[in-house]
């Protein structure tokens, strides 16, 4: 069970926007490049997210630039899911292969700040502040498999292959 | 029933029948990063605990995004990855060679390989009927050791396209068009085919053109028929063995068909900060430039620098507007010369650049100041992309950004030719 705060985000939040390009001098050193994260959607990210919280976010999420540098800092940064209306591609496979969950839901009824509690499991997302519950999509199973053994590395490490 | 070209491909590769949706394994013939996503795909490669690559001689890296390095930190980065390629046996692709894309255009892609890619703008080689895609540092170091990966076999849209481009519209105008008509995420997931009269006389320079830029609807590749302009392309780089048609069933299975006339487009741009925040130049003409960049792995090719020398001939750029030009291979800056633009556009003010992503990613050669504009011919506005999130900037065709330098404001280049 996961729980934390919401921190809202528009659509369309782009790869440059959670790690702007000009910090690429910084991506070999990721506890440094992490202080950046989200720069340049809202400054202030970086400084008060708390382990646990999550990103709950409109619609095409992550677009642009296959650098996995972004979901990696966002894990770093403490963020433990991403909610969405929807996400790209590479950014979905990125975000799962670091062994960041990725839920897709309606996440127009979540408000900036409300506490959070999520099922993994059954994908079940609960909004303690307001008293609601959501439900998110199902993600592919060969995704499932690879987020259960915490990415793409401890997987392969564990099957030497993909098990599909 | 028949296949699309996506469903074609993967499952030749594959060995099963596959269809849209399914999910398979398939061997990858091209697998590659470069200096940005290479470090941390050497990382993963060691974690997880691999040592050899599947495919050395298919396994490349480039140096082009930083390439030379603006600072010591990416000097180091460059380090590792040449350390790493010398001891695996891996290709290198060094500082002034090229754009990965357009070096893997000239050098590498066939119709009916799969290309991975650790850069979003892998699907470039969609051009030469190669199901190439962008992924991550992870899942490319796994196709480095594996030789393979996995992949969901994606649905397709068709994008037909009749009609002869008005003089002054190109390639560039006619995905931006696309792109603003379906939206950022009009084809996420999908696999974008194109074809009809327009796309059949079309060379393969302006094929990549729209191939690079399907990523920026969400594509995950974007394919063009493999035929005659492949095969003359492919003998012209010597490569003449590669070619092989490949086209869709005529009774594939599309989610959606769309019908362009191209010629009833008109220059276009993408507006800041999104890409398909697209408008008409005639609806935007006259915002002041400060700069304007002519390259990049989507008009980075001879053509392109063809049609800028032309509209700049004799000209010079405005006083108070820069103007960058970034070659996008080596064999492009070399034919250039040949062809005596390049010396046309430092006559007319230009800055040639080193053969490489140049000022595209905002970490060196042209990042801009607060407030500034820049016409850039790449394919991503997004805020903060060249380096400043106080910026703003607008994409178009290399005909509009050579007839804007000349003015230092949005022009239609119908205008000025």
């Amino acid at each position: 069970m996961l729980r934390g705060k919401a921190f809202k985000f528009g659509d369309d939040i782009s790869t440059d926007l959670i790690q702007p390009g000009r910090y690429n001098y910084l991506r070999s050193n990721l506890p440094e490049l992490a202080k950046h994260v989200l720069e340049d959607a809202d400054p202030t990210f970086a400084s008060r997210v708390k382990r646990g919280d999550f990103i709950v976010a409109g619609k095409n999420f992550g677009l642009g630039s296959s650098r996995e540098h972004a979901p990696t800092i966002l894990k770093l940064a403490g963020v433990s899911a991403v909610l969405a209306k929807s996400v790209a591609r590479i950014f979905f496979r990125n975000a799962i292969n670091v062994g960041l969950p990725v839920l897709i839901c309606d996440t127009d009824k979540i408000n900036d700040g409300d506490e959070l509690e999520i099922d993994l499991a059954s994908g079940t997302i609960s909004d303690l502040t307001n008293n609601s519950k959501l439900t998110s999509g199902k993600i592919p199973d060969v995704m499932l498999k690879i987020l259960s053994e915490g990415g793409l590395v401890p997987y392969i490490k564990k099957y030497g292959d993909f098990k599909v | 029933m028949g296949k699309t070209l996506a469903e074609k491909i993967l499952s030749e590769k594959s060995g099963i029948d596959a269809r849209a949706g399914d999910i398979v394994i398939a061997p990858v013939d091209t697998v590659f990063a470069q200096d940005g996503t290479g470090p941390l795909a050497i990382r993963q490669f060691q974690a997880s605990g691999f040592q050899k690559l599947a495919n050395p001689a298919s396994t490349i890296f480039f140096l082009d995004h930083n390439a030379p390095t603006p600072t010591k930190e990416l000097s180091n980065d460059h380090l590792l990855i040449r350390d790493f390629a010398r001891k695996c046996g891996a290709c290198l692709s060094d500082i002034g060679e090229g754009i990965c894309h357009q070096v893997i255009a000239e050098s590498y892609a066939g119709p009916g390989d799969i290309i991975v890619g650790a850069d979003s703008h892998t699907v470039t080689a969609g051009a030469l009927c190669a199901f190439a895609t962008g992924m991550g540092s992870t899942d490319i170091a796994i196709a480095f050791a594996l030789g393979k990966t996995w992949f969901r076999v994606p649905p397709s849209i068709k994008v037909n396209v009749r009609g002869r481009f008005p003089k002054m519209v190109s390639a560039k105008d006619l995905i931006l068009y696309l792109i603003g008509k379906i939206g950022a995420d009009g084809a996420t997931y999908m696999s974008l085919e194109f074809g009809g009269s327009t796309i059949d006389r079309m060379p393969v320079s302006q094929r990549l053109t729209i191939a690079n830029m399907t990523v920026e609807a969400g594509a995950k590749t974007g394919l063009f028929p493999s035929d005659e302009v492949t095969k003359k392309y492919l003998e012209s780089r010597g490569r003449g063995v590669k070619w092989r048609p490949l086209q869709p069933d005529t009774d594939a299975i599309y989610e959606q068909a769309i019908e362009i006339n191209a010629a009833k487009l008109e220059p276009m741009v993408s507006k800041p900060h999104t890409v398909d925040n697209t408008a008409r130049v005639t609806e935007v003409k006259g915002t002041r430039v400060h700069q304007v960049f002519i390259g990049t792995c989507t008009n980075g090719r001879l053509d392109d620098l063809a049609i800028t020398a032309r509209i700049l001939k004799g000209k010079k750029r405005h006083h108070d507007t820069r103007l960058l030009v970034a070659p996008a291979s080596k064999e492009v800056l070399l034919d250039a010369i040949k062809a005596g633009y390049i010396k046309t556009l430092i006559q007319a003010g230009a800055i040639i650049l080193p053969p490489g992503c140049a000022a595209c990613v905002g970490g060196h050669q042209g990042i801009l100041g607060n407030g500034e504009v820049c016409l850039s011919t790449a394919n991503r506005n997004f805020k903060g992309r060249m380096g400043n999130p106080n910026a703003f900037i607008y994409l178009s065709s290399p005909a509009t950004a050579a007839a804007s330098a000349i003015t230092g404001v949005i022009t239609d280049p119908r205008e000025i030719a």
